[in-house]
Parts: structure tokens; C-alpha cells; sequence
């Protein structure tokens, strides 16, 4: 009966939920695009033929594919907070690495299924990020981004020295022999790994189509489930009226207070909401490679969600998504390429110039990724202070402009 | 009491560099009103000039000595030091042996043009824009900036030795007339402290005693009524930022023998001297060097033996813990401003 009630009028007033899980037009597009680039991933992010020349920039191997998706998720959640309300946090990495400690003692504890270890991370870096959230904000500005910092980086030190019962200090946390979860049992002389419900997460499908290979993979699909609800959600508090309190609290402060609306206590909220994030990202984390170290909440982790978020385009929906692709694209794929590639790539040209670009080139790739990745971060904050979506509007609007103009020549 | 000054002697050095660097973002932040986030990477530059120069002087030719062999029988090559060559073997040596303390007078033309280089190509642009823009463009420069030196220099840490007459260490108890061997403190930071103490009073001194530093003090009070005095503000900024820059390369310069210079150092650095103008209060230059010492001499405190075993891992946390104390219950810091980046 109670049930009948209450949805009732949730139904009612809504005709315009006949979109998409009551999302509508373009919101409802996007995601469905992001639903079909998800799934296809497998396939859009290994168009080249194996063993050919440019086998190695296809990205559609399980682990980065993974981390494309955690991360997604981490920045997703980081947008919430930074992107509506402009509280800039610069330790958001201390939630990522909570959670993955939290998924990892419920692996060791409890049951080696990733979904309760995933629940869990949720709710202790929810639990945590209230903590930190209810001190920090007390503050804004930069002084709200030192706070997060020192608390990320008090987190970092502890579980690197004292709490090494609990973080397995500097080795890290992995699933030991001895270890006894109460609902699934280790075989004698293996290395437990997180499942399923019994699938392995590393498990995969492989598909060739000619010379091409496609892999499938179990782990891949069950973050990327994660992510598109997770996703799906963003774009909810995005369009919801908390959201517009969110970018109340970014735009005027005082107005709010005016109104007689308490700016904190939505920030609060959307702080520990991105935190759930960050905790869910870590958890996957876990789920996908059942071991955690403290590295993992180090500041530069915190600063590198930061990067994510702009680069992409801090305050829209496919954003965050789009620069933790881009940054853990380049990660992977630009940091493989050496000299000897280089030479390859240069092998067309005079022996002289072929040299002089292998050793231009070389700043830009290996070791030096880090290098281009500064450039390319320093020139969007630069050039395009709303990140690669602003970028892409960009180009659109100026083929737009340039048909129109075409069409009716005379404005 | 030994004790006590032992560990304030040890808190000393560190202070020392975190108040130099404070007191530069603190300059920066204070005159143009931009918080730069490649702060960091300046004195890591600086501490990599000290390496510059000293493998400038100690760049040699090849020359084969008749009268010695090898192991295989074949006349010796001898590395022949051009310094040695020029200024004659004594001489040589010991310039080559003062590489660091020279590099102070090599630094500073080197760090104020890359002081202004930075301020007129980058940072100008971002007068205008938000906070948030102008923390990420420096962040996003000081990754340049280390990678940089990564790539030319390698990744691991190049040590670069104080001279030898500075490098030995002190008595320092005997000084206080404590019985001998109760205070032995290096040297090199002792010469450290007495070195930043100098550069400190120095800019304070400008700032407080030259027409210069006046009209500046008179800008970061009322930037807007100065220009209108017909005195043109921006460059007189522009040159503190090329002073804050060298106030940097020099902390970093003399910081080189304690620890070896690598890449990492700047974003080290960063963050906590970030702390500590934060604990100082953002655009308070007394309140960075204070908070500096003070940091300093807490974290030394925070890691004596006694402390840690009964607070285990208090040392790495203190600078932390300290600077959410002091935020929380004073809320612009020690000496901040009312009304100071709060938005």
C-alpha cells in the first residue's frame, strides 16, 4: 500500500519522463552515445590490424580499457563537487584509496565477490569523505584546497607508517594464503582473486576478425556498468534541483544565504557524493587488481583527477569522462614509444633529419609523457579554459557558422 | 635543554628553506596577486643551477701524459681541468670546491630572467582570470618545468658537496657553554640559517628602506591609486616577480649539498610551502617567514625519539596536522589579511 502512495505522485507529475530513464533529448542522446562507446569500446579502441605499424596505439586491451573507466568514474565524481560548486579539492585521491582498503579487508574478511567489497568502499569513503567534508568546508577558497591536501596527505603517511596493520604499509594490501573470508575459501596454492560470483574478473572473450583481435573481458564490462549508472546519475544531480543549488553555491554564496539556503550543507553533499565516487573508483580498483598500496593516495593521484576534470571540460556531463580517456590514453600508449619506434616512424626520411626528428620527437614520448601531457594541460587552461568539450563546440559552432552563412549569404 | 636547542638547530635548515620559499610565493601573491603553483619548481631550478655550474667548472679536455700508462701498458690520458688551466692548479681547485656558494652570483641573473620570462609570457595573461586558472596553468608549468630538468639531467639525484671548509661540522655546544660534544651541528646549515636569515632581512630591508620597495609596499596596498599617481605599478611588479623568483633559485642553490638536487624536489617543496603560507596567512610576508621557522622547528620537535614512540608517525603528519589547527581556529591564518582569497 505504502508503496502504491508514495510512487504515485512521483509518476504523476512528470509526463516529461517518457525520455530515457526520465532524461530528456539531449540528455538522453548523450547517453545513449556514451552507452554505445562503452559497450563497443572493445572494438572502437583497436581499429588497427595486430601486428601492424600501429598496433600499439589501439587502446582496447583489458587493463587500460579498465582504467578508463575507473577513472572515469573517479572524474565524474570530482566534476560534481568541483565542476558545480567550484571547490577546488586537492585531495581526492585519500577517498579513492580508502575505498580500495575498505574493498580489500572485505575481500579479506568477508567473501572474495567484488559486489559487497564494492558496497563497502562506497559506504566507508562516503563515511570518510563526510569527515573531512564537515572540517574542510568550514573554509573556501585556497584555504579549503590546503585543507584537503593535508588531510589526503596525513591519510598518505599514516597508512604508509602507522597504520600498517591496517594498509600493509609500504608493500601494500594483497589476498594472502592465510587469509580466511568468511563466505569463500581460498584453494590451497593459489593467489586469491576477486570474482563474480564465481567469474574471474581477468576473464575474457577473445574475438579475431581477420587480423584484427578483440577482447572481451568480464571485468571491463562490470566497471563499465558501474560507470554508465554512475554516469547516468551525474547527469541526474546535474539536472536536478540540487544540482541548481550546487551552482548556486558556485555563483553567489551570499545570495543563497539570503534566501535563507545554507550554502554548506549542499556543498557538503555534493562532497560527500564525489567522495562515494572516488571510494566506487577505488573499489573497482580492487575488483579488477585485488591489491592496494598507499602510492594510490598520494597528492599527485589527487592533482592528477584535477587535470582530468579540466582538461575535459570541468562543469559538463561528458567532460571529466573524455580527459581520464585522454590522460590514461596518453599514459599508456604515449609512454611505449621509444627510440626504436621512433626510428621506424623516421625511417622514410635522410639519415641527418631522420636523427633530428627522432630526437625532437623523443622529448614528447617514453619517460617524458609527463612533459607532453604539462603542454597539452598548460595550452587547454590557456586556450580553452572549458577543456576539450569547449574545444569540440568550438568546431562545431564554426562548420555550423560557415554552412549558414553559405545558405543565406546576406544576414 | 641541550636537547631542546638540538632539535630547534635542527628545525632550523628546513625552516630556513620553507621560509624562503614562502616569502617568494608570498611576494608573488602578495604584489600581483597571483598564486603560483610553479613556485616549487624555481627553487628546484635554482638548486639545479649550483649543478650547472658546477659541472661548467669542472668541464675539462683530454690530454696524454707520457710519464703515466694504464693498466694496459698505453700512455695515460689525464683529464685536465680548464679552470686549473687558467687560473693556475691551487686556485682552480678551489674555485672548482666553491662551485655551490658561486652559483649564488650565477643564479641570480639566471632565475630573474627566468622570472620575468615567466611573469611576461604566462603569467600576465592571467591577471584577469580566477584563482583556480592561474593555480592550474602554474601547476601545469611546473610539470613542464620538472620534466625538463628530468630530461637533461636523468632522474635520480646528483649530489653537489658544500666546499670543503664549510662542509665539517660544529661545536656548536661549546659556543653556548655547554661541555664539549654535546651540540654537533653541521657546518653547511648553520651557514644555511645564517645565509637565508641574510637574504630575509635583505628583502624586508628593500622593501622598507628604498623608494623602490616603498611605491611596491604603496602597490600592494592600493594598486589601483598608485597607477593613478602616474607610476607604473606593473613593472615594478614585474620586477618583484623576478626578485621572488631569485629569492627561490637561491634558497635552492644553497639547499643543493644538504639535499641532492632531482627533479621531484620542486613539487615537494610546493606543497608544503604552500602550507605554510597558508598557515602564515596568504599575502602576509612576516606571517610566511614565521610560519616557516615555525613549521620548521615543529617538524624537527615532532621527530625526536622520545615523541615518536609515544605518538608513532606524529612526524610525518605534524606539518599537516598543525596547519588544519591553525586554519580552523585562526581563520586567515597566523598573520593573514581580512578579506584574502577566501572566495
Amino acid at each position: 500500500m505504502t508503496d502504491q502512495t508514495t510512487q504515485t505522485p512521483l509518476a504523476k507529475p512528470a509526463p516529461a519522463k517518457s525520455g530515457l530513464f526520465g532524461l530528456e533529448g539531449k540528455d538522453a542522446t548523450l547517453l545513449l552515445v556514451v552507452f554505445a562507446l562503452v559497450v563497443f569500446a572493445p572494438f572502437i579502441l583497436n581499429p588497427f590490424p595486430e601486428g601492424s605499424g600501429m598496433a600499439q596505439f589501439n587502446a582496447g586491451y583489458p587493463d587500460l580499457m579498465q582504467r578508463f573507466v575507473i577513472f572515469g568514474i573517479f572524474a565524474i565524481g570530482f566534476n560534481i563537487l568541483f565542476g558545480l560548486t567550484g571547490y577546488l579539492s586537492f585531495g581526492h585521491a585519500a577517498f579513492l584509496g580508502v575505498g580500495s582498503y575498505a574493498a580489500m579487508w572485505s575481500m579479506k574478511l568477508f567473501t572474495l565477490n567484488v559486489i559487497p567489497g564494492i558496497f563497502f568502499a562506497i559506504i566507508v569513503a562516503g563515511l570518510f569523505a563526510a569527515a573531512v567534508g564537515y572540517i574542510s568546508l568550514r573554509r573556501s577558497g585556497i584555504y579549503f584546497s590546503i585543507l584537503t591536501l593535508a588531510f589526503a596527505q596525513m591519510s598518505y603517511a599514516l597508512a604508509y607508517s602507522v597504520l600498517t596493520p591496517l594498509t600493509g604499509g609500504e608493500t601494500g594490501l594483497q589476498i594472502k594464503n592465510t587469509d580466511n573470508p568468511l563466505l569463500s575459501s581460498i584453494p590451497e596454492g593459489e593467489i586469491g582473486r576477486a570474482n563474480l560470483f564465481g567469474a574471474q574478473m581477468g576473464s575474457s572473450y577473445e574475438m579475431s576478425v581477420g587480423s584484427w583481435l578483440f577482447t572481451f573481458n568480464l571485468g571491463y564490462y562490470i566497471a563499465a556498468l558501474f560507470m554508465l549508472i554512475a554516469f547516468y546519475l551525474s547527469i541526474r544531480i546535474f539536472r536536478s534541483p540540487f544540482g541548481m543549488m550546487l551552482r548556486a553555491v558556485k555563483s553567489n554564496q551570499q545570495r543563497m544565504n539570503y534566501t535563507g539556503l545554507t550554502p554548506k550543507t549542499y556543498t557538503l553533499y555534493a562532497f560527500i557524493i564525489s567522495g562515494m565516487y572516488a571510494g566506487l573508483a577505488g573499489g573497482l580498483m580492487v575488483a579488477m587488481d585485488t591489491q592496494v598500496g598507499p602510492e594510490r593516495m598520494f597528492w599527485t593521484a589527487s592533482g592528477e583527477v584535477v587535470i582530468m576534470a579540466i582538461l575535459g571540460g570541468a562543469g559538463t556531463l561528458i567532460g571529466p569522462v573524455l580527459g581520464a580517456g585522454a590522460i590514461k590514453y596518453m599514459e599508456n600508449i604515449l609512454s611505449k614509444i621509444n627510440k626504436d619506434v621512433l626510428h621506424q616512424w623516421f625511417a622514410f626520411l635522410p639519415e641527418g633529419m631522420e636523427n633530428v626528428m627522432v630526437e625532437v620527437a623523443n622529448i614528447f614520448v617514453g619517460k617524458q609523457w609527463h612533459f607532453t601531457l604539462g603542454i597539452v594541460f598548460m595550452l587547454v587552461v590557456i586556450f580553452l579554459p572549458g577543456g576539450l568539450v569547449e574545444g569540440a563546440q568550438r568546431v562545431t559552432a564554426r562548420f555550423r557558422r560557415k554552412k549558414s552563412t553559405s545558405n543565406t549569404p546576406a544576414e | 635543554m641541550d636537547q631542546i636547542i638540538v632539535q630547534i638547530l635542527n628545525g632550523l635548515d628546513k625552516g630556513s628553506a620553507y621560509a624562503l620559499i614562502a616569502l617568494g610565493l608570498t611576494l608573488i601573491f602578495g604584489t600581483l596577486g597571483v598564486v603560483n603553483f610553479a613556485h616549487g619548481a624555481l627553487f628546484m631550478m635554482g638548486a639545479f643551477c649550483s649543478v650547472v655550474l658546477s659541472r661548467i667548472l669542472s668541464s675539462s679536455y683530454k690530454v696524454v701524459d707520457e710519464s703515466q700508462t694504464d693498466f694496459l701498458g698505453n700512455p695515460l690520458q689525464v683529464d685536465v681541468f680548464y679552470v686549473q688551466d687558467w687560473f693556475g692548479d691551487a686556485a682552480g681547485a678551489t674555485i672548482m670546491d666553491w662551485a655551490v656558494p658561486l652559483a649564488i652570483l650565477f643564479s641570480i641573473p639566471v632565475m630573474i630572467f627566468i622570472g620575468f620570462a615567466m611573469e611576461r609570457g604566462l603569467i600576465k595573461h592571467f591577471y584577469k582570470r580566477p584563482h583556480a586558472d592561474q593555480i592550474l596553468v602554474t601547476f601545469g608549468l611546473a610539470i613542464v618545468l620538472g620534466e625538463v630538468i628530468k630530461y637533461y639531467f636523468g632522474a635520480n639525484p646528483i649530489q653537489s658537496p658544500a666546499p670543503e671548509a664549510l662542509s665539517g661540522r660544529v661545536d656548536f655546544g661549546q659556543w653556548l657553554g655547554y661541555g664539549p660534544n654535546t651540540i654537533i651541528y653541521p657546518m653547511w646549515r648553520l651557514v644555511y640559517f645564517f645565509f637565508s636569515a641574510a637574504i630575509i632581512a635583505g628583502v624586508f630591508a628593500f622593501l622598507q628602506f628604498t623608494t623602490f620597495g616603498m611605491v611596491v609596499r604603496a602597490g600592494m596596498a592600493d594598486r589601483e591609486t598608485v597607477g593613478l599617481l602616474g607610476i607604473d605599478i606593473d613593472k615594478r611588479f614585474t620586477f618583484m616577480f623576478g626578485l621572488a623568483a631569485a629569492v627561490a633559485g637561491m634558497a635552492g642553490v644553497m639547499y643543493a649539498p644538504i639535499v641532492s638536487p632531482t627533479y621531484t624536489m620542486g613539487m615537494d617543496w610546493l606543497v608544503l610551502s604552500f602550507v605554510v603560507v597558508v598557515v602564515g596567512g596568504m599575502g602576509s610576508l612576516p606571517g610566511a617567514v614565521l610560519a616557516g621557522f615555525m613549521l620548521g622547528i615543529i617538524e624537527s620537535f615532532a621527530s625526536m625519539p622520545a615523541v615518536v614512540d609515544l605518538l608513532p608517525g606524529i612526524n610525518q603528519i605534524i606539518i599537516y596536522l598543525v596547519a588544519i589547527v591553525i586554519l580552523l581556529t585562526r581563520p586567515r591564518g597566523l598573520m593573514g589579511r581580512k578579506g584574502v582569497m577566501e572566495d
